[in-house]
């Protein structure tokens, strides 16, 4: 049950998305949700959509995976749908007591509600093509001019990395604790909510004390072989960036200058 | 009556993904009440797979599992009843202790089978009697206690809901020789004071060799044998070729035997290995004379 969920959604896979340098995919998701962000109708998003298909389609990620980074998502969608449709002014298409919808409700909704996707998808596809690893490398090298400033960055891509690795180690333990627990009669599928929420101490101890224990654990192994955090650190896989990198770039600025452009000329 | 039978049990993981792997195939099986059987294998040859089929944590892709004649995945049968006639203690047990007290860790179980105050207390303290914790540890904190008596503790939890069945997966792993020796001993007298069933899954020939009546043999997810002590490590060859150590005295034994000397080889204690040199010598003995 705990094994089909997907933490570090990374699909492998070899398409030219995957081989961007990460570095700058990072930078380009930035900019696409700059698009987003700064369209101010429809056609901006139109825009914005159209730069989101061409890289999805690019990547050859199954459309159906696409489809489920969108599910955890509904109940915003639905939420802010919904605030949206009855709580606008505006010219009243219809109207059942104290509830109206308006067409600038309406509007303003369908605007939110593709903006919200577009976002989860764009951001999914950089989680999708890229690996966790690569993608802590990928932060921690754009954070470093932050280290001037005496900001631990090497540090923060660390606990990042090790925190990744460690989920589905902790999953597997997880489901461990569960089985014994079960063994022993404890009871977590039947009963009160109250009742469900108590009978999950026999799992969240343990899981806690080994998770301080795997920590300690890895501290020590860590100190043994003399790690002293970034300072003089070279690395196993050195990040290049070609052409190519730059080419995606400069596409998705021409883009934001396209979204930039059409909120000039309709405003 | 047999207190486990399988029929045709057969368990496949993944089904239908490129990881797709037969951990159990058709294992046909028949433990008898009151049992002491060693459960041996290679890493990966599905002993750990087929226990957790016996108290009903894993559902079987087909075949079927009666315990005390009872189809456990029949449809009036709830599952909860079996894991407390089937006490299951997995490896390295003592991660999953959590409560404050021994005391409280302990009634963990047997709280969860609704038994009351007076019977889970009497329970406790003979458990712990028998498993060695003295009295005073039983209000500590389990987390005070060090390795070896954690894993009693966790042991203890599931020998207090008094199964009729319990099983142990590698309960010495880990431990230095004395405490492995202590575990064995007092699961062995555990059998022996509540004539229950037990089955220990272990790596070490030498510790079922000591503790085991009948060794149940695993090899690429399917039954090799299951038979008596003696008469599975009389076919050591065999072993040998599926690539089970045999005892190391076996081993001499086997060596004196090819080098023609006319001695058994169903020899696998080192006190019973004395016994039957002796034996040997006084017959060359009296021969010569």
């Amino acid at each position: 049950m705990l094994k089909d969920i997907t933490i570090g959604q990374y699909f492998p896979g070899n398409s030219v998305v995957h081989r961007l340098d990460p570095r700058f995919k990072i930078i380009i998701t930035g900019v696409f949700i700059a698009m987003l962000f700064s369209a101010d109708g429809f056609l901006g998003l139109a825009v914005g959509g159209i730069f989101l298909i061409v890289s999805f389609l690019l990547s050859k990620i199954p459309f159906k995976l696409m489809m489920k980074s969108l599910k955890p998502i509904i109940p915003i969608i639905l939420f802010t749908s919904v605030l949206n449709i009855f709580f606008l002014d505006g010219v009243p298409l219809l109207k059942l007591g104290f509830i109206k919808i308006t067409d600038e409700g309406l509007r303003t909704s369908a605007f939110m509600v593709i903006r919200i996707i577009a976002l989860i998808m764009g951001s999914s596809l950089l989680t999708y093509t890229t690996s966790p690893i690569t993608l802590t490398d990928a932060i921690e090298r754009l954070l470093s001019p932050l280290k001037k400033l005496k900001l631990p960055v090497h540090e923060l891509a660390m606990m990042m990395t090790i925190a990744l690795r460690f989920i589905p180690t902790l999953i597997e333990e997880t489901d461990k604790i569960m089985s014994a627990q079960k063994a022993r009669g404890a009871d977590m599928e039947t009963g009160s909510l109250v009742q469900r929420a108590k009978a999950l101490t026999p799992i969240l101890i343990p899981l806690f004390v080994s998770a301080f224990r795997r920590a300690e654990e890895l501290a020590t192994a860590m100190e043994c072989r003399c790690y002293q955090g970034g300072e003089g650190r070279t690395r196993l896989r050195q990040l290049h960036s070609t052409g190519g990198d730059f080419f995606a770039l400069g596409l998705s600025v021409i883009f934001l200058d396209a979204v930039l452009l059409l909120n000039f000329l309709m405003g | 009556m047999s207190v486990i039978k399988t029929e045709n049990l057969t368990y496949t993981y993944s089904i239908g993904t490129p990881f797709e792997k037969t951990a159990v195939n058709n294992v046909n099986l028949e433990i008898e009440e009151g049992a002491l059987a060693g459960i041996i294998g290679h890493t990966g040859s599905g002993k750990s797979t087929l226990i957790q089929h016996f108290n009903g944590l894993i559902k079987p892709t087909s075949g079927k599992i009666y315990i005390d004649g009872e189809d456990i995945w029949s449809k009036d049968v709830k599952i909860r009843d079996i894991r407390f006639k089937v006490g299951l203690v997995f490896q390295y047990p003592e991660y999953q202790i959590f409560e404050e007290t021994v005391y409280k860790d302990i009634a963990f179980g047997p709280k969860n089978m609704g038994l009351p105050d007076e019977e889970i207390d009497r329970r406790i303290k003979e458990i712990a009697e028998l498993v060695g914790l003295h009295k005073d540890n039983l209000y500590k904190s389990p987390f005070e206690l060090s390795g070896g008596q954690k894993r009693r503790v966790a042991i203890a939890g599931v020998m207090a809901m008094e199964p009729k069945a319990l099983i142990l997966d590698e309960p010495t792993a880990g431990l230095d020789p004395k405490g492995r020796d202590t575990i064995l001993g007092q699961i062995k007298e555990y059998h022996q004071h509540k004539k229950s069933t037990v089955l220990l899954v272990s790596h070490s020939m030498e510790d079922m060799a000591k503790f085991a009546d009948k060794i149940l043999v695993m090899n690429k997810a399917e039954v090799f044998c299951y038979d008596d002590t003696p008469k599975v490590f009389a076919r050591s060859a065999e072993l040998e070729n599926i690539g089970l150590a045999v005892p190391q005295i076996t081993r001499v034994f086997n060596r004196l035997k090819q080098s023609g000397i006319d001695i058994r080889t169903d020899v696998y204690t080192v006190d019973f290995a004395r016994k039957t040199i002796l034996e040997y010598l006084e017959k060359r003995g009296g021969a010569n004379a």
